[in-house]
């Protein structure tokens, strides 16, 4: 019994042509699991905003109960006001209104995808670069993969304040922290994609007296894509947070990162948590986009089975 | 055990016993050698090694790891550079003979590119080569059919056997008509039935086709079986010690290696081995 | 499988790397020359160092015939040594009262020139093969090095002699002095960010991160609940819950330590649960044979395997710490911090001290990440990738 449990992680299926096997194993316990979260959720909402109500009478507890997920300025707000928060932004404010939580998605979407765009290319580019000259592989890609283990996101604010004392501003600051932070997980990926061909395929490609644009193009390419698109999701990702923080030294003016600072600054709570979840949306939509792309070309690949 | 080579008196007429009429030379080294310099210190892969392999031979390298024998081969197909001797194939320097693609290798793993499928894959050196794309086709259905993979051609290699996979390497190697092709223990990870069916089947093809075929195996039945030339090699340093003639007939089936004739060509190459064998590992 | 234990890249070695080395030193040499010659500044028409450039530039010329017949430890030295020269004398040149912010030709060609000879040298240095093993180790990391150190050279020179104002990028020598003038401060804000917040979080969000993992792989239920919710909270920008945490835990390093925990527990939960799939099916179907129970096999077996694994998110969680911790002091925090000092600094353009702060964050996070890989070279050393060191 025992063992079977210590197994049973790798009875998992993993391999996406088992997409279906794998989803009918795991729904039933995600939804379980996000139900237990959301009384979770509710509970700590009442427990946490209990102090906030304010009442001359005794109230019941049914009362209080109601009145803790009622507030406007809650500690934790329910997930049902921030339904209604999120539908009253979405739905029922124009997309021309600056209220219009869709206006601001798209500040931020076009930024992180701007910044995706030219960050995936500059990653690419550089991997190639490094593949192909040994004095970059081993001068650059030490900076490279050191310059990660630094906090990049703080040098945020100063190409916001750079930028701006020279006069660029608006999209193009937040798209460069984007294309920053989206380079190097390409870069890294793609080098690794790159010389992912073992040693037999090299000396296969060199028996054919294959030119080095032919060993490129025949080989190191497509063994490279299941690299680049493990890599183009996590560079998405990072260009969306790019994206947010870059928004926060502007103050406040559009997008979901100012939607953020602004509701933290006047304590507008349920406004954080709609940008929160909108910006959760984003990302979730974005590599869920890039992991279909994937499956669509893997497959046309024929590597996927 | 003496270090030179075997001058063995009837090299070059070992396909006399009714394979074709011994050719010119194909692959003729003199002198062979070539040091690895590693952190641990010098290594002989091949020490003075002469080797002389004519047109339309079958000859096969066997020998204990590390004895040279897929290094040899490596230096025939220019994957490695001799650092002392001579070497020509097909009367030209390696890098030349593989710059004029005289040769296919095979490897010991199908090396099949996952994202192709059968026909792509032996499409590939065509595609390579710059042949137009009717010729391809051409070129690789019927080295398919000559390997028994016709109707495969749309199957990637993930669907393919391990044996299958290997044919379609083969008919990869085949697919530019190479003269020579040289075989690095092809079969070495295949299970021994389907060894046995792909060995008649490779005897079948090599009868159909004339190439010249060099093949590295660690196994005695199967060297004996396929060969008209049998080179035994040993380690430390990688030299050859003798060079059989394999004078079975022409049209062998795998009864043979039940007949006294096999079973002394067999002995004499296991004496071979275990006189030239360090027991150091 | 094959015959001999074949040398990595033995068929890569380029075969002629000496005739673009010496067409490069040539053109350096040329160069220099040129640069030495040509007017250091608008104001003087005679080069301001005429002398010591013509003799640099002589050296160089002389080198690039010379060095090819020379042995290759030798020619790397005396490439190394004019280089060096060349960069010395441009750095003073730069720092001279008549030349910063008023460059003339003559700078601009010898910073073409030095650029060409630190390429070329790096580029020697790269094919150079010392047959000594310890000589070779040193080659090799020499090469990061002489990059990062041409990188901050150029960075130096070129702010300073073309005038580049301090707002927009402050040269290396600025924020140097900045920084050791700053250490108290930069010490105190080092304490509040990373002592308080970044390496607490970072040790709690990765141990429950761990901790949740074993669970989930005792109770597959949870297990196969978690696992998805886990790979799809990953994606999320969790950083943006800074603000909800200063809401809840105030503006000191109680929120900024929230925020690392939550960011750093999804990437230890998911490698974990990676790391404990390692181990191989044959090695447990052995533990299954001797009987070992769910903790043995653990302990024995899939602990050990998901070392790679672990390690690799504490180390990725090293760097989200950081992060985690200076974005949230953006969102409001005591007067102390380095997220606070660069958010406030940047407001009052001091440019220098924001770089100063950038540098410490650099440092910390290399140095932690330094500190775990080394650990894990330690830990687990079977692996293939720490190997043959």
């Amino acid at each position: 019994m025992t063992i079977d449990a210590a197994i049973a992680p790798a009875s998992r299926p993993r391999g996406p042509g088992l997409l279906a096997r794998a989803f009918a194993g795991t729904t039933g316990p995600v939804v379980t699991i996000v139900a237990v979260l959301m009384v979770v959720w509710y509970a700590a909402a009442v427990w946490l905003n209990a102090p906030l109500v304010q009442s001359e009478t005794p109230l019941s507890t049914a009362e209080l109960v109601d009145a803790t997920l009622a507030l406007e300025r809650p500690l934790l707000p329910a997930p049902h006001q921030i339904l209604i928060e999120l539908k009253k932004t979405v739905l029922d404010t124009p997309v021309t209104s600056k209220r219009s939580l869709v206006q601001h998605a798209w500040v931020t979407l076009s930024s992180t995808l701007t910044g995706f765009a030219f960050g995936a290319l500059l990653g690419l580019l550089l991997a190639v670069a490094i593949v192909h000259v040994r004095s970059l592989e081993k001068s650059l890609m030490f900076w490279i993969v050191s310059s990660q283990t630094i906090p990049i996101l703080a040098v945020a604010p100063i190409i916001i304040v750079v930028l701006g004392a020279i006069g660029v501003t608006g999209l193009v600051p937040k798209a460069i922290i984007s294309a920053y932070l989206c380079f190097f997980p390409v870069t890294a990926g793609m080098v690794k994609g790159l010389t992912s061909p073992d040693r037999l395929h090299v000396d296969l490609m060199r028996t054919y007296d294959a030119s080095p644009s032919a060993t490129f193009w025949k080989l190191r390419v497509p063994a490279s894509v299941p690299f680049l698109f493990t890599s183009l999701k996590v560079a998405i990702a990072a260009s969306l947070v790019g994206a947010i923080v870059g928004e926060l030294p502007t103050g406040a003016q559009a997008g979901l990162g100012a939607r953020l600072l602004a509701g933290s600054y006047y304590g507008q709570t349920i406004q954080i948590w709609a940008a929160l979840f909108a910006a959760a949306a984003l990302a979730a939509t974005m590599v869920g986009l890039v992991g279909a792309l994937e499956g669509f070309v893997l497959r046309q690949m024929g590597t996927r089975r | 055990m003496d270090a030179s080579p075997l001058r063995d008196p009837t090299i070059g007429t070992g396909a006399a016993a009714g394979g074709p009429a011994p050719g010119r030379v194909v692959i003729d080294a003199r002198a062979l050698s070539l040091t690895f310099d590693t952190a641990d210190g010098v290594v002989h892969a091949l020490s003075d090694v002469d080797l002389t392999v004519r047109e339309g031979e079958f000859v096969s390298f066997i020998g204990p790891s590390g004895c040279g024998k897929t290094t040899l081969l490596r230096v025939i197909a220019d994957l490695e550079r001799a650092t002392g001797g001579s070497i020509t194939v097909d009367g030209v320097a390696p890098a030349e003979a593989r710059t004029q693609r005289l040769y296919g290798y095979v490897f010991q793993a199908p090396a099949l590119l996952p994202w192709r499928n059968v026909l792509a894959n032996v499409t590939l050196p065509l595609e390579i080569f710059g042949m137009d794309k009717a010729s391809r086709l051409e070129h690789a259905r019927r080295n398919l059919d000559l390997v028994n993979l016709a109707g495969f051609e749309k199957k990637f290699p993930w669907q393919l056997s391990g044996g299958m996979q290997q044919r379609a390497s083969i008919a990869r190697a085949l697919s530019f008509d190479p003269k020579l092709l040289l075989m690095d223990e092809p079969f070495g990870a295949l299970d021994e039935i389907v060894r046995d069916k792909l060995n008649e089947q490779l005897l079948k093809l090599w009868a159909e086709t004339a190439k010249t075929v060099v093949f590295v195996t660690h196994s005695i039945p199967e060297a004996v079986f396929l060969s008209t030339k049998i080179v035994v090699m040993s380690p430390r340093p990688g030299r050859i010690i003798d060079v059989i003639d394999c004078d079975l007939p022409a049209d062998r089936t795998l009864e043979i290696r039940e007949t006294a004739q096999f079973l002394a060509i067999a002995h004499r190459v296991r004496e071979g081995l275990r006189a030239g064998h360090s027991y150091d590992d | 499988m094959s015959d001999t234990a074949l040398p990595p890249d033995r068929d890569d070695a380029p075969v002629t790397p000496m005739s673009t080395t010496r067409l490069a030193a040539i053109a350096t040499g040329a160069l220099t020359l040129l640069g030495g010659l040509a007017p250091l500044t608008p104001k003087v028409t005679w080069s301001a160092l005429p002398l010591p450039a013509l003799l640099l530039a002589i050296a160089v010329v002389l080198g690039a015939g010379v060095l090819p017949r020379l042995v290759d430890g030798f020619a790397v030295a005396v490439a190394t040594l004019v280089t060096a020269a060349t960069a010395v004398a441009l750095l003073i040149a730069a720092h001279a009262p008549s030349v910063a912010g008023e460059v003339g030709v003559g700078f601009v060609i010898t910073l073409i020139a030095l650029w060409l000879g630190s390429w070329a040298l790096i580029e020697r240095l790269t094919v150079w093969r010392p047959t000594s093993p310890a000589l070779a180790r040193l080659a090799d990391a020499a090469v990061p090095i002489v990059f990062g150190a041409f990188l901050f050279l150029f960075w130096e020179v070129i702010t300073v002699g073309f005038g580049v104002p301090a707002v927009l990028l402050p040269p290396p020598s600025q924020i140097a002095v900045r920084f050791a003038t700053s250490l108290p401060i930069l010490g105190a804000d080092f304490f509040q960010t990373v002592v308080r917040a970044a390496i607490p979080g970072w040790a709690i969000g990765s141990a429950a991160g761990i901790l949740v993992a074993l669970l989930a792989d005792r109770v597959p239920f949870l297990g196969r609940g978690l696992i998805p919710l886990g790979d799809f909270v990953s994606a999320l920008p969790l950083v943006g819950i800074a603000p909800i945490m200063v809401m809840w835990f105030g503006f000191d390093w109680q929120s900024k330590a929230a925020v690392v925990v939550l960011m750093t527990f999804f990437p230890a939960l998911v490698n974990t649960v990676a790391g404990l799939a390692a181990a191989g099916r044959l090695e447990r179907d052995l533990m299954h044979s001797y009987g070992a129970s769910w903790g043995q096999t653990l302990v024995k077996l899939r602990l050990p395997a998901a070392g790679p694994h672990i390690f690799a998110a504490l180390k990725l969680n090293s760097t989200f710490a950081l992060i985690g911790a200076l974005v949230a002091e953006f969102f409001g925090t005591p007067i102390v911090g380095m997220g606070f000092r660069i958010s406030t600094e940047v407001g009052r353009m001091g440019l220098d001290m924001v770089w100063a702060e950038i540098a410490m964050a650099a440092i910390t996070g290399s140095t932690l990440y330094s500190v775990l890989a080394s650990i894990e070279r330690r830990v687990t050393f079977w692996h293939p990738s720490n190997r043959g060191r």
